[in-house]
């Protein structure tokens, strides 16, 4: 059914029609909304058999989940930003537990400086705990890639991160074709779990295990997110004879083919970018686009074959490693291993500064040229960074850095460049 | 109605299972039907006050809940000794995620029975006291105040033991530790310092708080046996020796958690619904002087110069709980 929603609005949809048994919530922005809209649904008895728990914090919320999880029931819990982090504890032992948790991530900077707004850098924090993360473009994928990370997440017992982009998405009313309880119940088979705790068949979970095991453990893990990548793409095609639509995969091209620059990114502004992309190919320029859905595992392969035949690629990223540049970057770099093809890094995006189309035009012009650095931070305002690197050198208790950098800037909510 | 003590013609004691009792006034651990939850073979210190006390406390909830029983273990010491993988000691359906997590795994777990309709099968969740005063003291708190259909119990031996005998929250004062070395001034755990949670858990009205000590194991079983009969939050803080944390002699566990109590270093009491209902009153009263000098981690309160001040200090507190609890015969309640 067509519908006129918010983004969280539609993500909480879509969990309710995969029938969740437990939901531990706990307020965090931008992820609020979604919790919300299950809790009324669970309250008014819309949504039945679940059990709703507001929990005092997000590593309760995960540890609920776990237990719960472990207990059979299949369970949802969401969060952002800090909270990912508060928790990350329990977001390593659900996936080294190997409980089919699902997630929504709405992707948020961290602090400090404290900032509710959208970057990356939350999710990619977590890249290595062992989760499966999918990003979603929009928020109709944000919709179709929760009822398939269920589907995942059970069949292959791994933990599944949806990640969208906090505000941008998860605030933004948009069109969406909600499934009908039909069609989700013949995509999604009722959750079957491969341990369990129960006094029929008593087992210990979590036991310790030393040297003489550890490492396969955590081998059967990387195996696992392995045989991920070679079922994704059947259960989208699966998805896709249910639904009737194009939801989920490893990743997705556009104009790539003979494209002699390819645009890498992840999320939403992928829209912005194919935009860019359209009225540069209108103008005559070889561009294309290569989205990633799947971040965890990486489709290095998929990644390879999309990339390969490029001249350069521009990896533009709302993630930063610091020190270094790029996470993103430094993934596909490593699909592109022993290729002769530059790969820059473009950082952009950060704590929710707009990417415009007009800094994109401007970029990617400067890419086709070869005029990039290998790190390059879109539409960074310089003359405040140098005013601060000259305060400091000039007096040793130069204060708190960003507040600093805020009064240069002046008084201003959101600047758009 | 909990344990009222006996005291058997022939002996004097208070000895668990003793064949002169009805039979259904003996305890689970006497019984040859027991669950062994916490079966023998697994890895704890001799004499070890935790695994007796697990051993009592999960046998007689198993014993209550008809074998139906799932558990949830904060990291510590009853973790590690009992499932060395690929062993695991216990009989029982049990899960070990993170050492500050108990009690909201079992909120999980209570949740996902909920929503099963599996009323019969119960949850408890167990760590030791770093694991329910510190680290998991807030997710403790939010099962308490969500009265989350779990029992919880603590088993308290002072410290963190499992990591080389540092401070705690429940350490008590003077008590020398890793981190708090018997040193300087004012040796060992300083005073005002620590809390004690059998209170905390009071005062968020959950129905159920008690405290116990492995000196009176039938009393535990008992009140583990009421916390069983009770839906909800419930909580139950035993006091469990540890001959390497404490220095003591292994075979002096049951005999050091015995003075605890005679002393009134430790008040043994049950709680329903905020108020204290039952007291274990004290039977022999002694200075703390006795329960002290046996433990290594009190020494430097008995050398060439003892510290009289700091005893004096230590007998004040096991005096207050005395008059705040009522430990003897016809003080207040």
């Amino acid at each position: 059914m067509l519908k006129q929603c918010e983004g969280s609005h539609a993500v909480a949809e879509a969990v309710a029609l995969c029938r969740p048994e437990v939901i531990c919530a706990y307020p965090i922005s931008p992820q609020t909304h979604i919790v919300e809209g299950l809790g009324e649904m669970v309250k008014s008895g819309e949504l039945k058999n679940c059990e709703f728990i507001n929990v005092e914090s997000e590593f309760a919320a995960m540890s609920v989940a776990i237990g719960s999880s472990a207990t059979g029931a299949r369970t949802y819990t969401a969060t952002a930003s800090q909270g990912l982090l508060f928790m990350a504890e329990a977001v390593y032992n659900a996936s080294g537990l190997g409980l089919p948790i699902v997630m929504t991530v709405a992707n948020r900077a961290i602090g400090a400086p404290i900032n509710i707004w959208n970057d990356h850098t939350d999710a990619l924090s977590q890249r290595d705990s062992g989760w499966l993360q999918l990003f979603a473009e929009t928020n109709q994928e944000a919709l179709d890639l929760h009822i398939q990370a269920f589907r995942l997440a059970e069949e292959l017992s791994l933990p599944v991160m949806v990640c969208m982009d906090g505000f941008i998405l998860t605030h933004a009313y948009e069109r969406v074709d909600v499934p009908t309880q039909e069609q989700v119940d013949a995509y999604l088979p009722p959750y079957e779990p491969r341990q369990v705790l129960d006094p029929k068949e008593p087992v210990s979970i979590g036991a310790m295990v030393g040297p003489e095991a550890f490492m396969e453990v955590r081998y059967l893990a990387h195996a696992k997110q392995m045989q991920a990548l070679e079922r994704i793409p059947a259960y989208a095609a699966e998805f896709k004879a249910v639904f009737g639509r194009d939801s989920g995969g490893l990743c997705h091209t556009y104009h790539a083919d003979d494209a002699d620059t390819i645009i890498v990114a992840m999320g939403s502004v992928l829209g912005t970018i194919k935009d860019v992309v359209d009225e540069m190919r209108a103008a005559g320029h070889k561009v294309g686009v290569l989205g990633i859905t799947l971040f965890r595992p990486f489709p290095i392969h998929d990644v390879r074959e999309a990339l390969h035949r490029a001249k350069r690629v521009v990896v533009l990223e709302k993630s930063l490693a610091v020190g270094l540049g790029g996470i993103v970057a430094t993934n596909v770099r490593m699909a592109l291993s022993a290729l002769p093809i530059d790969v820059y890094t473009v950082v952009a995006g950060l704590g929710g500064r707009p990417i415009t189309m007009r800094s994109l035009h401007a970029l990617f012009r400067k890419a086709e040229k070869d005029d990039l650095d290998p790190v390059t931070f879109l539409d960074l305002n310089r003359a405040v960074v140098d005013k601060q690197l000259a305060r400091e050198k000039a007096t040793r208790r130069s204060g708190p850095i960003a507040e600093n950098l805020l009064r240069d800037v002046g008084v201003v909510a959101a600047k758009i460049a | 109605m909990s344990f009222q003590p006996v005291k058997f013609y022939q002996t004097g004691t208070f000895t668990v299972g003793n064949r002169l009792l009805a039979p259904e006034e003996r305890s689970v651990q006497s019984s040859p039907r027991r669950f062994n939850s916490l079966n023998s073979g697994h890895r704890a210190c001799q004499g070890c006050g935790e695994a007796l006390g697990a051993r009592y406390a999960i046998d007689a909830a198993m014993e209550a809940a008809h074998g139906q029983l799932i558990a949830a273990n904060a990291t510590g010491c009853l973790e590690v000794f009992s499932t060395p993988y690929p062993e695991t000691s216990w009989q029982i359906p049990w899960v070990h995620s993170l050492f500050g997590n108990a009690a909201a795994v079992a909120t999980g777990v209570a949740a996902a029975l909920k929503v099963k309709g599996r009323k019969e099968v119960r949850v408890v969740a167990q760590g030791g006291d770093g694991g329910t005063t510190d680290i998991g003291f807030g997710c403790l708190s939010g099962m308490f105040e969500r009265n989350d259909d779990v029992l919880y119990i603590c088993y308290d031996n002072g410290g963190y033991m499992n990591t080389g005998v540092q401070r705690s929250s429940a350490t008590p004062p003077a008590a020398r530790t890793a981190t708090t070395m018997a040193v300087g001034d004012e040796p060992g755990n300083p005073f005002g310092q620590g809390k004690f949670v059998p209170a905390i858990a009071m005062a968020h009205d959950i129905p159920y708080v008690a405290t116990a000590t492995v000196a009176d194991l039938r009393d535990l079983e008992a009140k583990v046996g009421r916390a069983m009969e009770i839906h909800g939050a419930r909580y139950i803080h035993i006091l469990v020796p540890c001959p390497l944390g404490w220095g003591t002699a292994s075979n002096e566990t049951i005999k050091m958690a015995r003075l605890a109590k005679e002393t009134g270093i430790f008040p043994v009491f049950a709680a329903e619904n905020g108020v204290v209902t039952e007291v274990l009153k004290i039977r022999h009263r002694l200075p703390v002087e006795e329960y002290l000098k046996p433990q290594k981690r009190y020494a430097h309160l008995f050398g060439k110069q003892p510290r009289v001040d700091v005893i004096a200090r230590l007998q004040a507190l096991a005096d207050r709980n005395i008059k705040k609890y009522g430990l003897l015969d016809g003080g207040a309640n």
